[in-house]
């Protein structure tokens, strides 16, 4: 009896000592579903980096990174459920690589106090930290992708767009609306005539909207697109003989498998890019400690790839604003509060990159209290077919402020006075 | 003549071609409901599987790769060889007359006098699982379908009719492959009211949509009639999942194109192949020149929402739709 007394209480003091801590991140990921082939790859990158920082440098200042992956099925009422079912676990920050659920996650991570970083996509005035608090969308957002993409037509016509026809193709969706303000501030600008065109959910059928395209002419054609809808649409581009010089995409219709379906047509098709692409040192050690040890995310086939590149780029800077949190507050376990405060503070040099193995991989950019939307500056980049390869085409490009800022501050401002918010950083 | 009108000529021959590939689609829903009365939601997913097959077969992957090398820490992708086309559509073919006796041996067999919500929800199952299925055999990367079909617009149409309109025409702009898919349909449905009409299996197919019971008591088995049906669906579902997955990769979405079919088989009626290409016609063209008159005035995109309009407008008329048989029953 004695000994059973004694096992049980040495059991219940085990079982109630410290846990291991453990940094967690989790992955609302999309593997499945329609749009499966872009959310694939973002989550291998996601998800492999921090396997490496756990193999390579046994954790995020010694403690072990812990990712959890949900399936969201890019279906923004499962990306909530995903939230709820993990948030509990310690979360420390979200990436939902969706403007649906980020939508829909806004005003919980501010309710519960968890970092939401939406890379690119997203809400755009949630670059304005004086009122979205928990909201971050460094180092670009949809307005500067617009902005940038201007600014590289308006460089290639000798500074002039006056005399220039523009057309939108735009995903039917929140995303897709997202960059239509912009265009039209920018036209008023640069005296372009803009057209906008939308494509419904999925976008398998757009020979209206390519007929349209046809029989107006435009110059240029931008793309805001994701999934089938960019595949459909260069082979559409490719049908009526658009010139795929002139067809650009934003850094959601840019990767691989958006033109490899149209095979030698696509050749010439651009897109814009945030993160750049080529081989980076950090993935012959994403081989050495990840997939050689069979802990890789996927099946290994998608390293370097766009996607994955930019997954890794969003769990590099995830990592990176851990250690700054660590930093400020001198504790290697880290909250999502203290999250938030790395987040703030984080800053990407050309030599903290080069350091970490992704040299260039991003523009350098800080984030403050105020500004949580970094530098917003991004490339073009035109497809070689031939090669199969993505080229860059140009260094990053500074989008235009001037158009910009007065947007964020007007639409986040709006956001502040429907939901009585405090402005902070005063 | 007038550049708008030409125009809108050029809309409608190209609503003729989306139709075509529409009543594609539809052809395999009217083939099941025509034969057992069941709505088989899985048809669109029947269109991606066939058209992963037809990849996987093609370029030499190997089956399963992923879980083979996840459990036995291989690393095998490919076979290594590539198949020509026509042998990698007839070894799909019979991938899907073997998927065909698999459903009828675990799932149909079992359900039979079921209330036809029952079988309803069964297709819906089915659809699930096959999708998951083929994404576990084949991947879920977006794969290049290429079966030597012509893409992009026929350049010899555009000089020919360029002289019709005035300095802003531009020519009609027909792509070839929409013209293969017409033609594919057409040589499709010919063959299909062949084979009911003057085959023995036709017929026997035949006398089971009529009436079960009376084709039973005659001998006709209908265990047999629903592998050949499921078949011929499976074959039809190849055809389009060739047809879309040229234009866009195939790809999970694919088996949305059955959104495509859904108001054509509520135009044409559930029930008759005429119907199913009638009904994807209209729908084309309806959906097509309403987008280019009416869209432009109220933001575009408008086709997903108008195809449907476009049927409910016709069921209120024709609840059967346009060719389906009026079912009266009595108390």
């Amino acid at each position: 009896m004695r000994l059973r007394l004694a096992t049980f209480a040495l059991t219940a003091l085990i079982a109630a000592g410290p846990a291991m801590a453990e940094l967690v991140f989790p992955d609302l990921s999309y593997r499945t579903g329609p749009y499966a082939a872009g959310g694939t790859p973002f989550s291998d990158g996601y998800q492999d980096y921090f396997s490496l920082v756990n193999e390579r440098d046994g954790g995020i200042g010694g403690v072990k990174a812990r990712v959890i992956e949900c399936e969201t099925g890019y279906n923004t009422e499962k990306g909530v459920e995903c939230y709820e079912a993990t948030k509990g676990e310690g979360a420390l920050i979200y990436q939902p690589l969706s403007t649906g659920i980020t939508y829909q996650l806004i005003p919980k991570v501010s309710a519960d106090e968890i970092p939401l970083h939406t890379m690119g996509y997203g809400r755009t005035s949630a670059a304005n930290g004086e009122v979205f608090e928990w909201v971050f969308n460094y180092p670009a957002n949809y307005w500067d992708a617009a902005s940038v993409a201007i600014k590289y037509l308006s460089d290639e016509n000798g500074g002039d767009l006056s005399d220039k026809k523009i057309t939108l193709l735009y995903h039917n969706s929140a995303y897709g609306k997202e960059p239509i303000r912009t265009l039209e501030e920018l036209a008023d600008k640069h005296g372009y005539e803009l057209t906008t065109i939308a494509v419904d959910h999925p976008g398998q059928e757009q020979k209206s909207q390519w007929l349209q395209i046809r029989r107006e002419r435009p110059d240029y054609v931008l793309m805001w697109g994701w999934g089938v809808m960019n595949q459909v649409a260069v082979q559409e581009a490719a049908n009526i003989r658009f010139p795929m010089e002139n067809f650009i995409g934003n850094w959601w219709a840019g990767a691989e498998h958006d033109v490899t379906p149209a095979g030698a047509a696509a050749d010439g098709y651009k897109s814009l890019n945030m993160n750049r692409i080529g081989d980076l040192p950090v993935f012959d050690d994403i081989k050495t400690y990840v997939h050689d040890k069979g802990m890789a995310a996927g099946d290994g086939s998608n390293v370097g790839k766009v996607l994955y590149t930019r997954g890794m780029y969003a769990a590099v800077l995830a990592v990176e604003a851990a250690k700054t949190a660590q930093e400020i507050h001198g504790t290697p376990d880290i909250t999502a509060a203290m999250m938030r405060d790395g987040m703030e503070a984080l800053e990407m040099t050309a030599a903290k990159m080069e350091a970490l193995g992704v040299p260039g991989i991003g523009p350098e950019f800080s984030v403050s209290c105020a500004d949580h939307g970094g530098s917003g500056q991004g490339i073009v980049q035109q497809w070689d077919a031939d090669a199969g390869k993505w080229v860059a085409l140009t260094d990053y490009i500074q989008p235009d402020s001037e158009v910009i800022a007065p947007l964020v501050e007007e639409d986040s401002m709006a956001y502040a006075s429907e939901n009585n918010i405090d402005l902070r950083c005063q | 003549m007038p550049d708008q009108l030409l125009y809108g000529i050029e809309v409608m021959i190209n609503g003729l071609m989306a139709g075509v590939l529409y009543a594609l689609v539809a052809l395999g829903f009217v083939l099941i409901f025509k034969a057992s009365g069941i709505f088989n939601y899985a048809q669109g997913v029947l269109a991606l599987f066939a058209a992963l097959t037809l990849v996987g077969l093609q370029q030499g992957q190997v089956p399963f790769a992923h879980l083979i090398n996840a459990i036995f820490g291989t690393e095998i992708h490919h076979f290594g060889w590539e198949l020509p086309a026509i042998v990698a559509i007839v070894l799909t073919m019979g991938v899907m007359v073997l998927l065909a006796i698999v459903i009828e041996k675990f799932i149909l067999k079992h359900l039979v006098n079921q209330e036809p919500i029952i079988l309803f929800m069964a297709t819906i199952g089915l659809a699930y699982f096959l999708e998951g299925f083929g994404d576990i055999m084949w991947g879920s990367d977006i794969k290049t379908l290429d079966v030597g079909l012509p893409q992009g617009g026929s350049i010899w149409i555009e000089e020919k009719t360029a002289a019709l309109g005035g300095d802003g025409f531009y020519g009609f702009f027909i792509d070839r492959l929409d013209i293969v898919a017409a033609l594919v349909a057409a040589l499709l449905v010919i063959s299909l009211t062949l084979f009911s009409q003057f085959s023995k299996q036709g017929r026997a197919l035949r006398a089971v949509a009529d009436d079960h019971q009376a084709a039973l008591s005659v001998g006709i088995s209908l265990r047999f009639i629903w592998v050949l049906v499921w078949s011929i669906a499976g074959f039809v579902a190849l055809v389009a999942g060739i047809m879309w997955g040229a234009k866009s990769g195939v790809q999970f979405s694919l088996s949305l194109i059955a959104l495509k079919a859904l108001p054509v088989l509520m135009l044409g009626g559930f029930t008759s192949i005429p119907g199913a290409i009638v009904g994807g016609l209209i729908i084309g063209v309806g959906e097509k020149l309403f987008e280019f008159t009416i869209g432009p005035m109220v933001g575009g995109a408008t086709e997903n929402w108008f195809a449907y309009v476009l049927a409910l407008v016709f069921l209120v008329f024709r609840p059967q739709g346009l060719f389906g048989e009026k079912i009266i029953e009595r108390v």
